[in-house]
């Protein structure tokens, strides 16, 4: 008998053997794929049962968790509503996380490598992990300055630091309030979202990032820059500027808003043409350069190409194969060239950094849960668009548009401001678009700003009376609390 | 690998009269309860700690007084088997501490839920548990001293199968049998339910035993070889037939997929056990695949359990619920385990029974897991050693028995619960809440001591216990 119960143990040790090796496949080797399975609630509890890290501007906290006592323990709460929506993004049960709590999720949620020695220490501790908190190069004032100026419009503002690339105010209107959809009800989280989403105003869309318009004008600033860069042309290079200018290869010309002539005798300077936008000598200048320069210096600011600041930014474009009469409309940001508000403030900030374009960005800082600084961001050069002497030229050109042309509502007592107005057509029934892209101070810049205010009404002077003002009170904000 | 193992061998030369005390192994046996325990009342204390801010009122009453009975069931083995197997209570003890410690973390997480939802607080199971782990120390004692001789169980081998048969049958009488989750296994009494075939599982085993020995002969005749393999006779296949259509009875009045398996596994092992006849492996497999199929084709319920085995994710929803929720919470706990009260073993249904592996699979990891499957096969492995170091055939069959019960249902609940076979709807034994199980699997051990002490013993002198075996195994030939 005893030979048939070590037989039978052995066979019993086989049945031992498929247990172990079956947990292992369902433990470890299947662990990941059922953790990704719809319907694993394991996996949002300890999602929500840690303490996620705040998303911080300054020292104050825009996104943060606060305890409850729900199955769901930690709670996320926007402090400031709907201003840093276009940043943070939402934090959903249902809807999962967007922005910044989706991009840096493995700061916030305390996943990331960076935080190994405090999960070590959790370990031991027996604790939840904590979240890091992540600083925003965001200025709330300049934020706060820009989110009212766009009050009851449709718009955006961006406004980047030109030395470093870092975003200081990122702005959409009508934005939304992420504390609606950030809820642990999934029934009022799915009702905010589908107001949202029906409303004709689009307020979930991230327009300074995403929203692709004509420039219109403010695209005479590439142009002016591809001139400069030829080395054909200086500020004072005469440029004919008559009442029309008949298209290349067209029946169809092209006019100057106020139907006359830019200057004296249709002769215009480059630095008058842009302060005063003469369409005709930008059309012209336009033919003049080709469009392949024109769209070689587009790019040297960062047209046609998709940026992640981290939020994706959509690329702004110049048209691949315009012919001349096509050229000629695209060199006042008309036809099928068309920027978001980041791109403009890259083109500003490029120029205003004596022609080296920083990459933009967004976060400045990680943190671990205790707060200390685990990292800081570098700023990077994204390219050199101009040489240190052109870009001088084209600062001193753009404080001539607001001394002396149309950008007089960006005025700033005792400070030298450069800007461009800009008004653009985006359709027959659609209505225009205002631009005003900004630098301040002429010299050592702090700020570069670029508003967007959509459903304009319909004169060239509206990207002065609508815009002009926003991007005076950011850079104001900005001068005031950066010194 | 002679038979009594080298520890209790040594000594069994000495000379007879004083019992040389260094073979007994019962400090050993000590200092593992003392780890034992220690464990429990680690594991009590860091569920409190990462459930609150402190320990409970209770807990030191709590752990002094599985401590104290803990010192007495050695105690009384230390007095009563001085040569049982030193690893057997320390095991069994281990297992049940943590079943106890998960049952109280169990218990927190429905307070809590209790609360979130303001519901009254809902009565913990743990004070049920240890209640009932107090009522299987005192019966795992009177066993110890009830059952001095193994061997006298083998006078009561009719009795066993009566009383066994009876206790398979009473949760179908009308008044008293009540039906849990679809399965017919409880009977209710005076506000006191139970699970007879737990119980069941200790007197059968005693049935087959004392069958086996003398019915192991016949049994082992061979008459026809069919393609190269030795077949018993015909009418040698009545116990083997029996034994097979009352596992399918179980399964068919009770809806007991579980208890049904394990006897006829059981069954089947002794006998081969018994005969050394492969052949009467072979036929189980075949009655066991006939059964199997028959159970499949013949009832919706065994048909769902396959199925949502095949593809639980089917029907998340609802058959597959129970099944889903195990793997997530398995999968949750990964290597290390999400650590003890930091987990959420309360999302799977049936956590503290029939999903208590599931349990540890998440706070634990697989890890902790592959621990506690250790411990069982320790159990089973020292079970299985008495079986082989045992004198007598009846002791090894009875040994072999209580050890392969045990490991079949480690390994029928384990397996369902990780989706290894089709899910059965068992406890897992010293670890799920529940007094039957908890009671029965305590008196099962006490056998074994009892067993193993007697394997143990130095060389024995005559004693008029043998003179009693020796008719007993006089067979009418």
């Amino acid at each position: 008998m005893i030979r048939s119960v070590r037989r039978l143990s052995l066979l019993l040790g086989v049945l031992l053997v498929a247990l172990l090796v079956n947990l292992t496949v369902v433990q470890v080797l299947q662990a990941t794929d059922l953790r990704a399975r719809s319907g694993n609630q394991r996996v949002l509890l300890e999602e929500y049962d840690r303490e996620r890290g705040p998303i911080l501007v300054g020292n104050e906290p825009v996104a943060r968790s606060v305890e409850t006592t729900d199955n769901l323990r930690y709670l996320r709460r926007y402090p400031a509503g709907p201003i840093y929506a276009p940043a943070t993004g939402f934090y959903s049960i249902v809807y999962g996380a967007t922005g910044l709590e989706r991009t840096e999720n493995a700061v916030l949620s305390g996943s990331s490598d960076l935080f190994f020695v405090d999960r070590l220490e959790q370990l031991f501790a027996g604790r939840q992990p904590q979240g890091g908190a992540v600083t925003l190069t965001l200025d709330a004032a300049a934020q706060q300055a820009a989110w009212q100026g766009l009050q009851g419009k449709r718009g955006a503002v961006a406004a980047i630091d030109p030395t470093t690339g870092a975003i200081l105010a990122l702005v959409s209107t009508p934005s939304f309030d992420p504390n609606a959809l950030s809820s642990h009800d999934p029934a009022a989280i799915r009702a905010a979202y589908d107001a949202l989403q029906a409303d004709p105003a689009q307020p979930m869309l991230n327009r300074p990032l995403v929203a692709l318009n004509p420039p219109g004008s403010t695209f005479k600033l590439v142009v002016a820059a591809a001139a400069l860069q030829s080395g054909r042309f200086t500020p004072d290079s005469v440029l004919p500027g008559p009442a029309t200018y008949p298209l290349p290869g067209s029946t169809r010309s092209l006019n100057n808003w106020t139907g006359s002539a830019c200057g004296p005798n249709n002769q215009v300077t480059l630095r008058e043409a842009l302060a005063v936008s003469c369409n005709t000598a930008f059309a012209w200048l336009g033919n003049q350069l080709g469009d392949d320069a024109i769209r070689a210096q587009a790019q040297a600011f960062g047209f046609d190409e998709s940026m992640e600041v981290p939020l994706r930014a959509a690329a702004s474009r110049f048209p691949a194969d315009p012919d001349a009469a096509q050229t000629a409309m695209s060199a006042i940001g008309q036809f099928d060239v068309r920027a978001t508000a980041l791109q403009m403030a890259m083109v500003a900030s490029g120029a205003a950094n004596n022609g080296v374009t920083m990459k933009p960005y967004l976060v400045k800082e990680v943190r671990g849960p205790d707060l200390a600084v685990l990292s800081t961001a570098k700023p990077e050069q994204f390219a050199t668009s101009m040489t240190a002497q052109n870009a001088a030229s084209l600062v001193s050109m753009m404080v001539s548009v607001v001394d002396s042309g149309t950008g007089s509502n960006a005025r700033i007592p005792g400070v030298s401001v450069g800007g461009k107005t800009g008004t653009a057509q985006t359709g027959n029934d659609n209505p225009a678009v205002a631009w005003f892209v900004a630098l301040a101070p002429s010299t050592n810049a702090k700020v570069a700003v670029a508003v967007v205010v959509e459903d304009a009404g319909e004169t060239e002077v509206s990207g002065n009376r609508l815009a002009a003002p926003i991007a005076r009170s950011v850079i104001q904000a900005v001068l005031r609390s950066r010194g | 690998m002679s038979a009594p193992d080298s520890a209790a061998a040594t000594p069994g030369t000495a000379a007879a009269g004083s019992p040389p005390r260094q073979g007994t192994r019962r400090n050993t046996e000590l200092v593992l309860l003392v780890v034992a325990w220690g464990i429990g009342v680690l594991a009590y204390a860091q569920i409190s700690w990462a459930t609150s801010d402190g320990l409970p009122e209770s807990f030191g009453l709590s752990v002094g007084v599985v401590g104290v009975v803990a010192l007495v069931m050695h105690l009384v083995v230390r007095r009563a088997a001085p040569y049982a197997d030193p690893i057997l209570l320390p095991t069994a003890l281990l297992l049940n501490v943590l079943g106890l410690a998960m049952i109280y973390r169990l218990d927190i997480a429905a307070s809590q839920r209790a609360a979130a939802n303001g519901a009254p607080e809902p009565t913990p199971d743990v004070y049920a548990q240890l209640t009932w782990f107090l009522v299987g120390a005192l019966l795992f004692v009177a066993v110890i001293l009830a059952v001095r001789d193994h061997r006298r169980l083998q006078r009561f081998t009719y009795t066993a199968m009566l009383l066994g048969l009876v206790l398979l049958l009473l949760p179908l009488v009308p008044v008293i049998g009540t039906t849990v989750n679809g399965a017919q296994l409880w009977i209710r009494v005076a506000g006191f339910s139970f699970q007879p075939a737990e119980l069941a599982k200790i007197v059968l085993t005693v049935f087959f035993a004392g069958y086996l020995v003398r019915a192991r002969d016949s049994l082992a005749l061979v008459r026809s070889k069919v393609a190269g393999i030795e077949f018993p006779r015909g009418r040698d296949l009545g116990p083997l037939i029996v034994a097979w259509l009352v596992s399918l009875g179980v399964l068919v009045f009770q809806r007991d997929l579980g208890t049904s398996i394990i006897f006829f596994g059981l069954f089947v092992s002794l006998l081969y056990i018994a005969t050394q006849r492969r052949s009467w492996l072979i036929l189980g497999a075949v009655l066991f695949s006939a059964g199997a199929a028959f159970a499949y084709l013949a009832f919706g319920h065994v048909r769902l359990r396959v199925q949502v085995w095949l593809d639980p994710f089917a029907q998340q929803a609802d058959a597959g619920y129970q099944i889903v929720q195990s793997l997530f919470g398995l999968s949750g706990g990964g290597i290390l385990g999400s650590g003890l009260g930091q987990g959420y073993p309360q999302l799977v249904p049936f956590a503290n029974t029939d999903f208590i592996v599931a349990a540890f699979g998440e706070e634990l990891g697989i890890t902790g897991l592959f621990a506690i499957l250790v411990l069982y096969a320790i159990l089973v492995e020292r079970g299985l050693r008495t079986a082989i170091a045992c004198r007598d055939a009846f002791g090894t069959l009875l040994a072999a028995g209580l050890s392969i019960v045990l490991a079949l249902q480690v390994f029928v609940v384990v397996g369902g619960v990780t989706r290894l076979i089709p899910l059965t709807g068992l406890t897992t034994p010293f670890l799920s809440y529940g007094g039957s199980a908890l009671v029965a699997n305590w008196m099962m051990v006490a056998l074994l001591i009892r067993i193993s002490h007697s394997a143990r013993r130095p060389e024995p002198v005559a004693t008029p216990a043998d003179d009693e075996l020796t008719t007993v195994m006089r067979i009418p030939s």
